[in-house]
């Protein structure tokens, strides 16, 4: 149990140590870390309004988390989120231009599936290259990224481009394909509800289902998993083309809920912000939703730390680049011990995703 | 038409050749180093960055190198010491590099960027080579860096399979235990790989900044590390096999300047998305990853 929750406590402590290691890049930058982080507050949860919308820009990352954990708890390392979130994002909006005489509620389904199906395709060709091709899953699912960028592009400045080809977006999706949101002028909407149902869902298929237990089987021990008869193949398609679903699955949320059009830019980097996520949530499917909040709020609150400090939002990409790094470096100091972590010694190998889980404590 | 497509394949193919052989050598130890790309964003901007406070491209070419190779160092921490996931890290590595990048330049610089601009590398003409017609130019009137990243090809590759270091370098990723048991020190192989890896991924993002460009933008890298990772695989872990396929994604993205210029039906996102295509493609018909070092990506703890 004492492992347990040091295991939880360990990226508490990597926020506060990158907090402070970043007080001094601030020093250097000279800016001043105490007005950086009033700022930061004051953005993300500053008033209601702000603290909604820190809500609102956490509602993806759970998706994109979500998608994260699920992969890398099979040791699949999925860095795709983000072409697979473009790519959902794209099946939605093109498709909810057409929901014209649909009800509300089959609309949403519809915008939804498609999400989930784009996202699916993107995330299972990966699968599918790394069981038939043996293609690194690594490499294929950020050269998709690549690509979903580019496919996206392209479809806006063509295909979707709206008739008046004024600027390169799509044409506004029906109205009943929109997410309304619940209380105005909060942007607050049923995209952070389904983000949550799935959440619980994700749990109860990793922990408490067949499926999910080889999935986790296969993210410790590949080699015994095949032993025991895990359909390794297809169990990885499988959870590639689910984690690609979860993430197209938050790309049409926000097409439905928020931009209601394509263009090009529709991701800042949700997938890779969801590693930091995930990590922090110690792959945790419930996790994800209070990780993605934090991150959310970094995110939300750095445009006002950008207004009042003149310091670039990118600084958010320093934190997940850190905390990362951080919470990775404690799980293996508190797994071999700091001295032996640093100077060699120490059992086999631990296995990959417990690793990154932070699982495993001696 | 055709000297121009040679040129901007040999201006493609460099930092992708440099980063990659620099990747290979890292790989050869038992390393994947998916920092790669970060390294050669760090590389690109502080070797600019360097030039333009000093007026000196060595004193840049140096910064270059010293800030890949202090990243590679962080990397060496985490995956050589503390044995942690090697793709997590890596991508650590590049948020990271991405983050501080953008942040030093926008504070510095501001947004727009104009007036961070310097005086980019010379080239030197090699003599009659350079007056050959058709190839003269593209090949023999370049950088130092473009010299340099192809003199490497047969020197790393004579390194690798015939020195005593070569030897040692591929037992740690073949047999790393085995390599400990014989004393050959995996851990401090694998620094050495990956501090050699920062010099040539720094070299790699001096090229866009201070050769290929003046000027630095965000994510100027925009994926050529994350290529050259590609390249090792297509190149099957051998320095030849790298330069070929440096030269066959470096062809791949001159494409879409030759045939803009050309004028075509085809969107220009197709040719963007080019390279990227090509290496699942590639990947996907060159049968896994057969020849990859045994221990390639596994961590290593000494027991």
């Amino acid at each position: 149990m004492n492992a347990r929750i040091a295991a939880a406590a360990r990226p508490l402590a990597a926020l506060v140590l990158a907090a402070a290691i970043i007080s001094l890049v601030l020093i250097a930058l000279g800016a001043s870390p105490v007005a950086v982080a009033a700022d930061l507050w004051q953005g993300a949860f500053g008033n209601w309004l702000a603290t909604t919308d820190t809500l609102v820009k956490a509602t993806p990352l759970v998706f994109t988390g979500l998608a994260i954990a699920i992969a890398f708890q099979g040791s699949l390392w999925n860095i795709g989120a983000d072409g697979q979130l473009i790519i959902g994002a794209m099946a939605a909006g093109a498709l909810g231009t057409a929901l014209g005489g649909w009800p509300h509620p089959l609309a949403i389904i519809a915008m939804l599936t498609a999400g989930a199906a784009g996202g699916a395709s993107w995330g299972g060709l990966a699968g599918w290259l790394r069981a038939r091709r043996e293609v690194n899953e690594v490499i294929s699912t950020i050269m998709l990224n690549f690509v979903a960028a580019q496919v996206l592009s392209w479809a806006v400045h063509g295909p979707l481009m709206e008739p008046s080809h004024a600027l390169p977006q799509s044409v506004v999706i029906a109205p009943s394909a929109q997410l309304a949101f619940y209380f105005e002028p909060s942007r607050l909407n049923l995209g952070m509800t389904v983000a949550l149902l799935f959440a619980v869902v994700c749990h109860l298929g990793l922990f408490h289902s067949a499926a999910g237990f080889e999935l986790r089987a296969l993210g410790r021990n590949r080699r015994a998993s095949a032993f025991f008869g895990i359909p390794i193949r297809r169990l990885t398609v499988l959870a590639m083309a689910l984690s690609g679903a979860l993430a197209g699955l938050g790309g049409a949320v926000q097409v439905s809920a928020i931009t209601h059009r394509l263009f090009e830019t529709m991701s800042p980097g949700w997938g890779y912000e969801a590693i930091a996520v995930a990590l922090v949530a110690r792959l945790n499917p419930l996790a994800i939703v209070p990780a993605a909040i934090v991150f959310g709020a970094l995110d939300n609150g750095s445009q006002a730390m950008q207004r009042a400090d003149a310091v670039s939002p990118v600084l958010v990409n320093v934190i997940q680049g850190m905390v990362i790094m951080i919470l990775i470096a404690f799980d293996a100091m508190a797994t071999t011990g700091m001295r032996t972590a640093l100077f060699g010694l120490a059992g086999d190998a631990r296995p990959s995703a417990d690793a990154v889980a932070g699982a495993g404590d001696a | 038409m055709l000297e121009a497509f040679l040129a901007s394949t040999i201006a493609m193919a460099t930092p992708i050749l440099l980063a990659a052989l620099g990747e290979l050598i890292v790989e050869r130890s038992g390393v994947l180093n998916i920092g790669i790309e970060g390294a050669m964003l760090a590389g690109a901007f502080f070797g600019l960055t360097a030039t333009w406070f000093s007026g000196s491209l060595a004193l840049g070419l140096l910064a270059s190198c010293a800030a890949a190779v202090a990243f590679n160092a962080l990397l060496a921490v985490l995956v050589v010491n503390l044995a942690v996931n090697q793709v997590v890290a890596g991508t650590a590595i590049d948020i990271l590099a991405l983050g501080l990048t953008g942040v030093f330049y926008r504070r510095f610089f501001g947004l727009t960027g104009s007036a961070f601009t310097i005086t980019p590398m010379r080239t030197i003409a090699l003599g009659p080579l350079a007056r050959i017609p058709l190839i003269g130019t593209a090949l023999f009137d370049q950088s130092a860096l473009v010299y340099l990243a192809f003199a490497l090809v047969p020197s790393i590759a004579f390194v690798i399979s015939h020195t005593r270091y070569g030897l040692e370098l591929r037992a740690a990723g073949e047999r790393p235990e085995a390599a400990d048991a014989l004393g050959l020190g995996v851990y401090r192989l694998r620094w050495q790989a990956l501090m050699i890896a920062g010099v040539l991924s720094g070299l790699a993002g001096a090229f866009l900044t201070l050769t290929y460009t003046n000027t630095f933008i965000e994510g100027i890298s925009a994926g050529r590390g994350y290529v050259a990772l590609s390249v090792v695989i297509v190149g099957r872990w051998n320095a030849w096999g790298v330069a070929a396929a440096s030269l066959l994604f470096g062809a791949a993205m001159a494409l879409q300047f030759g045939l803009q210029a050309v004028g075509t039906a085809v969107p220009y996102q197709f040719f963007l998305a080019l390279p990227y295509v090509l290496t699942i493609v590639v990947l996907a018909f060159m049968g896994g990853q057969a020849d990859a070092p045994s221990a390639l990506g596994s961590p290593y703890l000494r027991s």
